[in-house]
Formats: structure tokens, C-alpha cells, sequence
């Protein structure tokens, strides 16, 4: 299991979620993502923890390529990773944003 | 005056077989051989050097006459060139471990790539090609009759009669060019009995049947446990209904076998409804009888299936759909992998298939390092045909857009491969190099082993969006269309961000929220059947899966 924590500058999420939104199920090749407010407004944060070594690269692409999408700054996002592939990472973290928008 | 004289004769081959059949006589009564005598009945038929057909499809085998061969004397059958589709038996290896066999001629080798590709840098076997099926069919024709065939049929009447069963497959070429070339025909059977269901091989043109002491083997090879289809998988399938499907208006083609495309067929009766296209896309098909075709067959968008060959467990349920399977008046399925593989490359207007590599020609191949597979149908199913062929609606469509809107000369058939850009952690789809290359350099290949050729190919489905090959109009644009749909692989990774987000403008490529996709609604909760279970169930407990598949 490897953990990193990035912290990347966003834009600031206009309408804060108050409650926690939990997207995905833990098992083979599958993903969960916690969203929970939390860190300043310019900031977006990520807990990461991955079970596949070697790929933090490729981890901070999706992130940055994700906070260039979306207003995110003020949130922070945990992510438990059951080994799975970047599409997977990318498909749970819009399914959770698709979500906060229009709930 | 004939300058060949009188006395030239013109029936080698016919004396060949007439002797043929005088040195096996002993063992036959009537045309039936005893299974225990089957060893020393090829030794009597088979000459050295013979090219042999030993009936290996990619579902069916003659398992019984390949051990029999296997068994022979290598002093007594030996160099023997074997023209068949599949090698997937240890005993076809055999053959040219023993020296019983030296040369191939074949289509694919799934179950035996990691054998086969020793063999061939040991030097213990002689590749002719690797063909597609229609390519081996039609040199059964012109330079690759068989001179004896070994073939696996259900059952036989004592007077040599065949009904071959749902799984019909390669049977028919195999026979039509041996039968008629003066070969020899040499069926096993699962059982001998008084009054056939139907004939599908009449008795003159069979030699001898052999009753096997087991029914042949027969692989479940197009079945898919809906409980193994992703998310990623159900999200590609909305893009490819959505994206390809409705805006082409495909009503008649081919998939391959796989979980991307199942997820497909599970989305028919659910998403595909709910974008009103029922009776308007899927509706005629060139595909065996899939378990995850059930659902959209149920939901009246299947109208008509014509099948390669047929699956374990589909029978019952075949036979009660006549309306949309192609069945006999016994009601079985007929099936036929040459007659199907012509209407899929001639007769259809979209393939849709997965790969293990592509590059940034869009090549792709199934080819890795070490194995060598072959192709089987892919590379017809997945080509356009070129030649002049009818308009409909989707292939027009297709043509204008690869033509650049002037008035169309030629159509386009859709040629659609869906992958996702990670097969598993560390093996990325997307390369700049297939190992296609590299293979043909260790095995001293004429070509590369490429399955689909970048330049038949339409569209590029990934999680990341679709990649619509046929509006680029140059070599670069190509190159960064499918890197822009190339995901985080490497080769994703070193796209021109500029030029892509240009291509997106152009409608080159298209995320799913340029698709109107709404991704959340990508669960596996929109297929219509999420277990094997379910697959049962929806078809009234006419399909009847093979124990593997069974987990309650």
C-alpha cells in the first residue's frame, strides 16, 4: 500500500456540499471516493491510498487534469484504491462531481 | 490432334483415393471403423507428405481422430502438412513434436500461442500463413485442398449420413473441398443412430465414421459472465450506443467476442431504450449465439441472428427463437463460419472488437511477445471490403465523412475498436510500437502479425471518449486523435494538448458530456442482466449454462 497526500491550488467550489458524499465501492479493480469540505477555498486536497506501486506520475496527472476541470478549491477529496486504473480514478472522481452539482 | 497423346491418364487422384480406400478396407464394415482400430486405420489411409485437415474449429474439435493421429507410427505417417483453422489441442503440438506433421497452414492458436511460438524458433514446424478463416476457406479451393479430412460431426446413420448439430462451423468447406477433389472423409461421431434429424453431410461424400468413446470436446468460448462487466466497461458501451450506434443508424452488424462488447449487448434493452432506438439500430446480426444477446432478443431489438457456429448451453433456447435463428426443421441451430464470415465482411456496416495493443496508425494486435495467435475472424469481420458492394444509410454516411463531403464514390463500413487504455496496471493499451514487430522479427515472419489495419479502422472508443478516425485528414491529426482518447498511458500522456482540444471542437473527438452522457449513470446497475443467473431467468430457463458458469 502506498499513501501520498497532494495539496493543488483550484478554483474555489462555489456552492460548498454540507454533507459528505461517498461514491463507489471498494473490491477488485474498483475505487471509493470520500468528498468532505475542509481545506481553504484556493486549495483542493487529496488522500491517496494505492495499492498499484510506481504510478504517483501518473496519480498527479489525473488529479491536476481533474482540479483544471472543476471548481474544486475548498474540498477534499480521500481516495482508496483497490488497484485500479487510472479510468477507473477519473469515472469515480467525475461521478462524485456530477453528483455535488446536481444532487 | 491432342499433343498429350492417348494414353495420358487424368485420374491420378482418383486412383490415389480408390487405393487409398483398398489399404484400409479390412478395418471397415460398411463405412463405419471400430474406435479401437482407428490407429492402425490412419496408418493404412495416410501417405507421407498428405495434406490433412484435422477438423480443429474454434469451438468444435475432432478431438478423438487428433489422438489417434498423434498416436500413429512416425515412421509410417510422417512430414504431414496440416491445413486447419485452430490448433488448440496438446495433440495438434504433438504431431510436430513427433515428426507426424511438419508443416502448417492455419488461422489461430489461442490455447496453444505460448506452444506454437516454441516450436516455431526450435524450428520443429514449418509456418505456411497465418490466414483469417474466409482466406484458409477459400485456399481449401485453389492451392490447399485437403487430400484426407478428419472431422467431428454429432451423429451418423449406418449408411454414412451426418447431422453435425447446432455447431456446424467449419464442417462444410472442410468437406465440399475435400469430398470433391477426390479426398478421403473421415467423420467421428457422438453416436450412431437409426434415423438422422436432419442430414447435413449426405453419405456419398463421406468415407467412414468412427462412433468416438467420447463426445467431442466443445468449447463455451463466447460466453460472458455479466457479473465480470466494469463500470468503465458499461460507460464505453453508453458511448458506443450513443456515439456510433444512433448516429449512424446501424442495423446490421458484427461484434467481437469480449466484455466490452457484451456490455453493449446488456445495454440494448436498457440504455439503448431509453434513447428510443429500438427498431432503428441492432437489428440484424452476424454473431453466434451469445448468452448476453438474450436480454435485447427478449426486448424485440435483435430481429435476426446468423451464427459461425453455435454456444453450450444456447440450444434450447435457439430452437425456441426460429424467428431469429437460422434453424432446420429439426429445429437446431445451422450454423456456418464460412457463410457467416462472408455476410459479416460483405452484408454488415459496423464490426465493433477489442485488442491488446494499438498503435498510433491505429494497427492493433492481439500478438504479444512470445505468442503467436493468429486471428481467426477479426481481420475480415474488422476490414472494409473495398470492392463494390450495395449502400445503406450507415456505410454512405460513413463514406462521406471519410471523403471530406464531396459526393461519395464508395462507402465506408465502421470499423470500431473499443479498449480501455489500461489493460491492468503497468500495460497500457495505447504504444507507440506494436510488439507485432518484434514478433515478426523472432519468428522470421513475412509481415507483422497486425490483426486490424490502422487504416480500416473508424472509431476508437475509450473511457476517455470516442475518436472519430475517418474526419482526420492527415497522418498528425490521426496520431493526436488517438492520443487524445489514449488516457493516461504514455502514450496519452504526450499529446498536444492544444491540437486535441481543436480536434474536440471539430467533433474528432468527443468526451461523454460532448455525448450527452451523463456518467453517472454508468453502473452496472443499467445492464440488463448483471449475472449469469439473470440470463437464465430472462430466457424463461431456456438457456442452460455449462457448470463452469454456474455458481449457485
Amino acid at each position: 500500500m502506498e499513501s501520498f497526500q497532494y495539496d493543488l491550488p483550484a478554483r474555489p467550489c462555489v456552492a460548498l456540499p454540507v454533507r459528505a458524499e461517498l461514491w463507489g465501492v471498494v473490491s477488485s479493480g474498483n475505487l471509493e471516493v470520500l468528498v468532505e469540505t475542509g481545506p481553504p477555498p484556493d486549495q483542493c486536497r487529496f488522500q491517496v491510498e494505492t495499492s498499484a506501486h510506481g504510478f504517483s506520475e501518473v496519480w498527479q496527472a489525473v488529479l491536476e487534469d481533474f482540479v483544471t476541470r472543476h471548481a474544486v478549491g475548498g474540498l477534499s477529496f480521500s481516495i482508496h484504491d483497490a488497484g485500479a486504473t487510472p479510468a477507473v480514478v477519473s469515472l469515480r472522481l467525475e461521478q462524485a462531481m456530477q453528483s455535488l452539482k446536481a444532487p | 490432334m491432342n499433343a498429350t497423346g492417348p494414353s495420358r491418364l487424368w485420374n491420378h487422384e482418383a486412383r490415389r483415393r480408390t487405393a487409398r480406400l483398398t489399404r484400409c478396407a479390412a478395418f471397415l464394415r460398411g463405412k463405419e471403423v471400430a474406435a479401437a482400430d482407428m490407429v492402425p486405420f490412419l496408418e493404412a489411409v495416410l501417405e507421407p507428405g498428405d495434406r490433412v485437415c484435422l477438423e480443429g474449429n474454434n469451438q468444435k474439435q475432432a478431438d478423438f481422430l487428433a489422438a489417434a493421429l498423434a498416436d500413429c507410427s512416425a515412421q509410417r505417417v510422417h512430414d504431414l502438412h496440416l491445413v486447419q483453422s485452430v490448433l488448440a489441442l496438446p495433440e495438434h503440438m504433438t504431431l510436430f513434436e513427433k515428426g507426424i506433421a511438419r508443416r502448417l497452414d492455419f488461422s489461430f492458436a489461442g490455447p496453444q500461442a505460448h506452444h506454437l511460438a516454441r516450436l516455431v524458433q526450435d524450428r520443429a514446424i514449418e509456418i505456411g500463413a497465418i490466414h483469417t478463416y474466409l482466406e484458409l476457406f477459400g485456399r481449401y479451393f485453389i492451392d490447399l485442398t485437403p487430400q484426407v479430412c478428419l472431422i467431428a460431426a454429432q451423429a451418423a446413420d449406418a449408411a454414412g449420413n451426418l447431422y453435425l448439430g447446432p455447431n456446424t462451423e467449419d464442417t462444410p468447406a472442410i468437406v465440399e473441398a475435400t469430398a470433391f477433389k477426390s479426398g478421403i472423409v473421415i467423420a467421428q461421431v457422438n453416436e450412431l443412430r437409426d434415423a438422422l434429424p436432419r442430414v447435413d453431410v449426405p453419405a456419398d461424400w463421406v468415407d467412414c465414421f468412427v462412433v468416438a468413446p467420447r463426445p467431442h470436446h466443445i468449447e463455451p468460448l463466447f460466453t460472458r459472465d455479466p457479473a465480470h462487466i466494469t463500470e468503465i466497461q458499461v460507460l464505453m458501451a453508453m458511448m458506443a450506443i450513443k456515439g456510433i450506434y444512433a448516429a449512424y443508424g446501424v442495423e446490421r452488424l458484427n461484434h467481437g467476442i469480449g466484455y466490452d462488447t457484451a456490455a453493449i449487448e446488456l445495454l440494448l434493452p436498457t440504455y439503448g431504450a431509453e434513447l428510443g432506438l429500438k427498431g432503428r439500430v441492432a437489428r440484424h446480426w452476424a454473431l453466434n449465439p451469445h448468452p448476453t444477446l438474450i436480454p435485447a432478443i427478449e426486448a424485440g431489438f435483435v430481429e435476426r441472428v446468423h451464427s459461425f457456429g453455435s454456444e453450450v448451453g444456447m440450444e434450447a433456447y435457439v430452437a425456441a427463437r426460429p424467428d431469429v435463428f437460422f434453424t432446420g426443421p429439426d429445429g437446431s441451430l445451422r450454423s456456418n463460419r464460412a457463410f457467416c464470415q462472408m455476410a459479416g465482411l460483405y452484408a454488415c456496416d459496423l464490426f465493433i472488437g477489442s485488442t491488446l495493443q494499438m498503435d498510433l496508425d491505429g494497427n492493433s494486435s492481439t500478438a504479444t511477445l512470445g505468442r503467436i495467435t493468429g486471428f481467426g475472424g477479426a481481420p475480415n469481420m474488422g476490414s472494409d471490403a473495398r470492392g463494390r458492394r450495395h449502400a445503406s444509410a450507415a456505410w454512405l454516411q460513413a463514406g462521406r465523412e471519410k471523403c471530406g463531403g464531396g459526393p461519395p464514390v464508395r462507402g465506408q463500413k465502421l470499423v470500431v475498436q473499443v479498449v480501455e487504455t489500461w489493460r491492468e496496471p503497468h500495460h497500457p493499451t495505447f504504444v507507440e510500437r506494436l510488439d507485432a514487430w518484434q514478433l515478426q522479427e523472432d519468428m522470421g515472419l513475412a509481415l507483422p502479425p497486425i490483426m486490424i489495419h490502422g487504416d480500416d479502422v473508424s472509431h476508437v472508443v475509450t473511457e476517455e471518449g470516442v475518436a472519430n478516425l475517418l474526419l482526420c485528414r492527415t497522418p498528425e491529426e490521426r496520431s493526436q486523435a488517438i492520443r487524445g482518447v489514449a488516457g493516461y498511458t504514455p502514450v496519452g500522456r504526450a499529446r498536444d494538448r492544444r491540437f486535441v482540444e481543436n480536434l474536440r471542437d471539430r467533433g474528432i473527438i468527443r468526451r461523454p458530456e460532448d455525448l450527452g452522457i451523463d456518467v453517472r449513470q454508468a453502473t452496472r446497475d443499467l445492464l440488463a442482466a448483471r449475472t449469469i443467473k439473470d440470463l437464465v431467468r430472462i430466457s424463461d430457463g431456456l438457456y442452460q449454462p455449462p457448470k463452469q458458469f454456474r455458481n449457485w
